[in-house]
C-alpha cells in the first residue's frame, strides 16, 4: 500500500473535502483517483502531481502529493 | 467617424484654460487609441529627459475606439505618461466606469499640460468643461473626494489621487469609482505635481457605431463565449483573481518574504476559496463585463469595501509572511483610499522586512513611528501602509518603493524590481517565460502586459512546460504584442480568458467600421510596443535595464515544487531581441521600423 495526499481546489471543494489522506493500493493511477472523487478527467484542467505537470495516466507513489484544479484563471 | 467621439481635450493647468481639437482618425485607427494613442503623443510632445513630475511632463488620460461602445468588457481607459518610479513609459490600464463615462462626454482622451498654481479639479458635463477650485478637496481620501464631487454633481463618475499622490509618492495611483485602479508606475504622482486632484465626468452621449446590427450580433456572440468559458464564466466570477494564490504555491513559484522562498503551507488560510468563504458580500462587475470579477468584502469592523486582487492579497500576504485576511482586506482598502499601488506597497513593506532582518533597518529607525518590521506581523502590513499613504514617519521613505529604499541601504539588490518597479506574484524562476516578460517589459516589474503564466501554468490557450526555454521569446512576444492591442482598443485582458484574437478583430470593425485583420491588429500591438521601446529608448533605458534581480538569476529556490531552479535570462534575452527585428543591444533595426510604420522614428535614436 502507499499515502497519497489529495488536494482539492476552486470548484472542486463544492461537496467535496478539502483535503484527502489515502492509503491505495500500489499501482493506483491519477484517473482512479478522479473516478472515486467524481471528477471527470476534462474538469481537472490542471493537475500536478508534486507541482509538477502530471498526466492522469500516471501511477502514484508512496508519499505524492497531487493537487487538483478545475479551469481557473487571473492575474 | 465610428468608435472614436473625434475630439481630443487639452488643457493647460498652468494658464488655467483649455482647447479641444479634432482627433486624427488615420493616426486614431493605426494607434487603437488608448494606450496606443497616448503613447505616440507622448513621444510626439514631450522631449527626452524631463522630469517626470515637473510641468514639462504631460499626463494622458484616454479611452480606446471599443471604451464605453456596446461590447463586453468596454468599462477600460489609460493613464499614459512618463514614471517617476522607473524613468520609462508609464501605461496603467483601470476598468469600472469612470473610462466609458469620460467617453460619453463625447471625447477620447485628454492631454494635461503645466501645473496648475493651487489643487484644481476637471468637470467635464458633455461639451462643458470648467476648470474648478479643489482647495476643498486636498487632502481628502477617494471615498471623501468622490462623495463630495458627487453631491456637488449628481450622477457623476469620479476619477482622483489620494494624500499619496497629492504628495507625490512615486508608488501612488490614479484611482477611479473609489476602488479601481490604473495603479503602477506612480502616475498618481504626475497627476499630484499638476494640482490636478480629480476628474469629474457626466457624459449623455452614445459611442457611434459603424454597423449597429453587426456590433449587436458580434456583442452577444462573444458574451456567449464568456459566459460559457470554465474561467471567464466560472472560476474567475466564483473566486475572484486571488483563485490564483493556491495554484500559484502548488507549483512553487508564490514569492515568500520578499522572493526568499517559494513556497508556504499557509497559503490556503489567504486563498481565493477563503476569502469567499469568509468575507465575501458579493462580486461585482465593471461596465459591461459578463464576468464579474470584482470582489466585495466586508472587513473586520464592518465596514463593506472592494476587496483585494491576487497580486494585493500575495504582496502583503506571502510576501510580508502575513496569513491574515483581514490585516490583507485593510491594507486593500487603506491603498485605495490613499491612492496607492497595492503590489508596490506591499512588496515594498517586504523588502524592508527583509532590510530589517538582515539589520539594515535598525529598531531606532522605526521606534518614533510604533510598529514593527517583522515578518508576519498584521498590524505592521496595516500601520505602515496607512503611513506611506500620508507620507508619514518611516513611512514617507517607504512610500519611495523598495528601490529607493534599498539603494539607500547600499543593498540596491535586494530590492526585487525590474527598472525599480516591483515584480508582482509569481517567482520566475519557475516560470521561464514569465520571467522574460518581466525583465523586457516597457513599464518595469510587470506581471499583465505578457502574462505568459497563462500558457505556462494555467494552460490557455495551451499548456506549455514552465521550465523550458524554446519557443518562450515568440511566445511572450505575442503575448506582448496581443495585450498591446487589447489595451488600446479599451477591453479588458481577462477577457483573453475566453475570447482570442478572432474576436477582437469581429468587435473592432463592427464599431469602428475598419478592416484589421487577425494578422494586422497583431501587428498594431507590435507597432505600440515598438513605440513604447523608442520612447523608453531616448530616456536612455537600453538593454543593461533588462535584467532581473541578481538573487533571481543566481539563487536557486530553496526548496517547494520548483526548487533548484534559476532564472536563465541570459539565455533567452538574445533570441527575444531577434524575434523583435532588434539588433543585439534590442534597438528597432531600422527595416522593423520601416516594417511597422514608424519610418518617422527612425532616427530619432542616437
Amino acid at each position: 500500500m502507499i499515502k497519497v495526499e489529495v488536494r482539492l481546489f476552486a470548484t472542486f471543494r463544492e461537496g467535496r473535502e478539502k483535503k484527502y489522506f489515502l492509503e491505495l493500493p500500489k499501482g493506483t493511477t491519477i484517473i482512479e483517483i478522479l473516478n472515486s472523487l467524481n471528477i471527470e478527467e476534462k474538469e481537472a484542467s490542471i493537475i500536478l502531481l508534486n507541482g509538477i505537470d502530471g498526466h492522469a495516466s500516471r501511477e502514484l507513489s508512496d508519499g505524492d502529493i497531487l493537487s487538483l484544479f478545475p479551469p481557473v484563471g487571473g492575474g | 467617424m465610428y468608435g472614436y467621439m473625434g475630439k481630443i481635450l487639452r488643457v493647460d493647468l498652468t494658464n488655467g484654460t483649455w482647447k479641444k481639437e479634432d482627433l486624427d482618425l488615420d493616426v486614431g485607427k493605426k494607434y487603437l487609441g488608448s494606450r496606443g494613442l497616448g503613447v505616440k503623443i507622448m513621444m510626439d510632445e514631450v522631449p527626452a529627459n524631463v522630469d517626470p513630475l515637473s510641468p514639462e511632463n504631460k499626463l494622458i488620460i484616454a479611452s480606446g475606439g471599443l471604451t464605453g461602445a456596446p461590447v463586453p468588457t468596454s468599462g477600460r481607459y489609460m493613464a499614459i505618461t512618463k514614471s517617476p518610479l522607473t524613468g520609462t513609459i508609464a501605461i496603467a490600464n483601470s476598468g469600472g466606469y469612470w473610462g466609458p463615462n469620460f467617453k460619453f462626454t463625447g471625447h477620447d482622451l485628454i492631454i494635461f499640460e503645466g501645473k496648475a498654481d493651487k489643487p484644481v479639479y476637471l468637470y467635464i458635463n458633455d461639451d462643458d468643461v470648467e476648470i474648478r477650485d479643489a482647495e476643498h478637496l486636498w487632502g481628502k481620501t477617494l471615498t471623501e473626494t468622490t462623495d463630495i464631487l458627487k453631491e456637488e454633481f449628481e450622477g457623476c463618475k469620479v476619477l482622483a489621487i489620494g494624500p499619496a499622490g497629492e504628495r507625490l509618492s512615486p508608488i501612488s495611483a490614479i484611482m477611479n469609482d473609489v476602488d479601481r485602479a490604473a495603479g503602477r508606475g506612480g502616475v498618481g504622482a504626475v497627476m499630484g505635481s499638476k494640482n490636478l486632484k480629480a476628474i469629474a465626468v457626466r457624459g449623455s452621449k452614445k459611442v457611434p457605431l459603424f454597423d449597429e446590427a453587426k456590433t449587436q450580433e458580434v456583442s452577444q456572440a462573444k458574451i456567449k463565449i464568456l459566459r460559457e468559458d470554465p474561467v471567464a464564466g466560472g472560476g474567475l466570477p466564483a473566486y475572484g483573481s486571488a483563485v490564483l494564490v493556491n495554484i500559484i504555491n502548488e507549483n512553487g513559484i508564490l514569492p515568500v518574504k520578499n522572493f526568499q522562498e517559494s513556497y508556504t503551507d499557509e497559503a490556503d488560510t489567504i486563498s481565493g476559496e477563503s476569502l469567499a468563504e469568509h468575507h465575501l458580500v458579493k462580486k461585482s462587475a465593471c461596465y459591461r463585463c459578463p464576468i464579474a470579477c470584482g470582489r466585495v468584502v466586508k472587513l473586520a469592523d464592518g465596514t463593506v469595501v472592494g476587496g483585494p486582487e491576487y497580486e494585493t492579497i500575495w504582496a502583503f500576504g506571502a510576501d510580508c509572511a502575513v496569513y491574515d485576511l483581514d490585516a490583507i482586506n485593510d491594507a486593500n482598502m487603506l491603498c485605495n483610499e490613499y491612492g496607492l499601488d497595492t503590489i508596490s506597497t506591499g512588496a515594498t513593506i517586504a523588502a524592508a522586512m527583509e532590510l530589517y532582518e538582515k539589520g539594515y533597518i535598525k529598531d531606532e529607525d522605526i521606534e518614533k513611528d510604533g510598529l514593527s518590521l517583522k515578518w508576519g506581523d498584521s498590524k505592521a502590513i496595516v500601520g505602515w501602509t496607512k503611513k506611506m499613504g500620508l507620507r508619514e514617519g518611516f513611512g514617507a521613505k517607504l512610500s519611495e518603493g523598495s528601490y529607493r529604499l534599498a539603494e539607500s541601504y547600499g543593498v540596491p539588490e535586494l530590492s526585487m524590481t525590474v527598472k525599480k518597479q516591483e515584480l508582482p506574484a509569481y517567482d520566475p524562476r519557475g516560470v521561464q517565460g514569465h520571467g522574460l516578460s518581466y525583465a523586457v517589459n516597457n513599464r518595469g516589474g510587470c506581471h499583465i502586459k505578457g502574462y505568459m503564466i497563462s500558457p505556462e501554468i494555467l494552460g490557455y490557450p495551451e499548456k506549455l512546460d514552465r521550465f523550458t526555454l524554446e519557443g518562450k521569446a515568440a511566445y511572450t512576444k505575442v503575448f506582448l504584442d496581443l495585450t498591446a492591442a487589447i489595451d488600446s482598443i479599451g477591453l479588458c485582458v481577462f477577457s483573453t480568458f475566453g475570447l482570442g484574437l478572432p474576436d477582437y478583430v469581429d468587435m473592432y470593425n463592427a464599431v469602428v467600421g475598419d478592416t484589421y485583420t487577425n494578422d494586422t491588429l497583431l501587428e498594431a500591438g507590435e507597432r505600440i510596443w515598438n513605440l513604447e521601446k523608442l520612447f523608453n529608448l531616448r530616456e536612455g533605458i537600453d538593454s543593461s535595464h533588462d535584467k532581473l534581480p541578481k538573487r533571481l538569476i543566481e539563487d536557486p529556490i530553496p526548496a517547494g515544487p520548483s526548487k533548484d531552479h534559476v532564472h536563465q535570462l541570459k539565455d533567452l534575452l538574445p533570441e527575444y531581441y531577434t524575434v523583435r527585428g532588434w539588433n543585439e543591444n534590442g534597438v528597432p533595426t531600422e527595416e522593423t521600423l520601416k516594417r511597422l510604420g514608424l519610418e518617422e522614428y527612425i532616427g530619432c535614436i542616437k
